[in-house]
């Protein structure tokens, strides 16, 4: 597998492009994860994948590819797990609900214990 | 047993088995969404006649396996000699995409630790492995005879994987 380390490899700079395109390119790649580098963004990582998969959003974008089109690229070839943010679909409605569901459950519990006065069993 | 431990185990013990099978997995390895889907085309180069190309498509009216590998890439020593095992023992076709490699550098490689595949083909800029959603070589894929990808496998293959995943796999396709 490639190396972790590749992480913080420095880049050489992009030859001057246009810095609209540019801009447009870097805010998706925010939203989009490193698949070598998975707790960074595509946009923050260093790894030659990243390098490579901005290249590509780069000319895809400069031959007037949509901001949706370059997204379902990019989920087309690696998945859902290329989007930085979990898209809310049936399998992560657990992943985007279930800490507010555990709180209603334990805040509920709280006060089913706190309100009645607890019962003593006789011995 | 007093009634008030049921709830709480009853909840307890689905949940440790739930994150037991989960911690079988590892956290790092990123499904496919190619599994089940034809295997993206493409014309390389060969790498021992850049003259000569190659196509998926080439290869159809049978199953083979797709390794993904580079002469700069460790992890491609560990499994390299079972797959030339493979390649001597069984008929399976193995077809080598070198990954953002150096010509040279791939045929010193496999000239050094030997050649399982039926011919390898250059990507030099990793274009193809895009396609392919390779992130971490190696990888390989089990493509059937109609050239639908039927399974993928990241990292270094062990001699279980292959034994147990790619051969059967590859027998009932």
């Amino acid at each position: 597998m490639l190396a972790g380390s590749l992480c913080w490899a420095d880049e050489a700079k992009p030859m001057a492009a246009d810095p609209v395109l540019e801009a447009r390119m870097m805010a998706m790649a925010e939203e989009l994860r490193c698949l070598v580098c998975q707790n960074q963004s595509l946009a923050d990582s260093h790894s030659g994948l990243a390098i490579d998969l901005r290249q590509e959003m780069r000319e895809m974008m400069a031959k007037g590819k949509s901001d949706k089109e370059v997204m379902d690229f990019m989920v087309a070839r690696y998945g859902d797990f290329v989007r930085y943010r979990p898209p809310f679909k049936v399998n992560t409605a657990f992943l985007w609900m279930g800490p507010f569901v555990l709180l209603l459950i334990a805040l509920f519990v709280l006060y089913r214990f706190f309100r009645k006065p607890r019962q003593e069993n006789p011995s | 047993m007093n009634k008030k431990y049921l709830i709480p185990i009853l909840i307890f013990v689905p949940l440790v088995l739930l994150l037991g099978a989960g911690l079988k997995h590892d956290p790092r390895e990123v499904p496919s969404p190619l599994i089940g889907k034809p295997a993206p085309a493409f014309t390389l180069s060969r790498l021992d006649d850049p003259t000569r190309h190659f196509s998926p498509a080439d290869l159809r009216g049978k199953p083979w396996l797709l390794s993904v590998w580079a002469s700069w890439c460790g992890s491609c020593r560990e499994e390299h000699p079972l797959l030339v095992d493979l390649a001597q023992r069984s008929d399976v076709t193995l077809v080598g995409l070198d990954y953002k490699d150096e010509r040279a550098d791939a045929q010193n490689w496999l000239r050094q630790f030997g050649n399982p595949y039926l011919l390898s083909v250059s990507d030099p800029d990793g274009r193809v492995g895009i396609d392919y959603g390779v992130y971490g070589v190696p990888e390989t894929y089990v493509i059937d005879r109609t050239g639908v990808i039927r399974y993928k496998h990241i990292g270094p293959v062990s001699p279980d994987d292959i034994d147990k995943k790619l051969l059967p796999l590859l027998h009932s396709l």
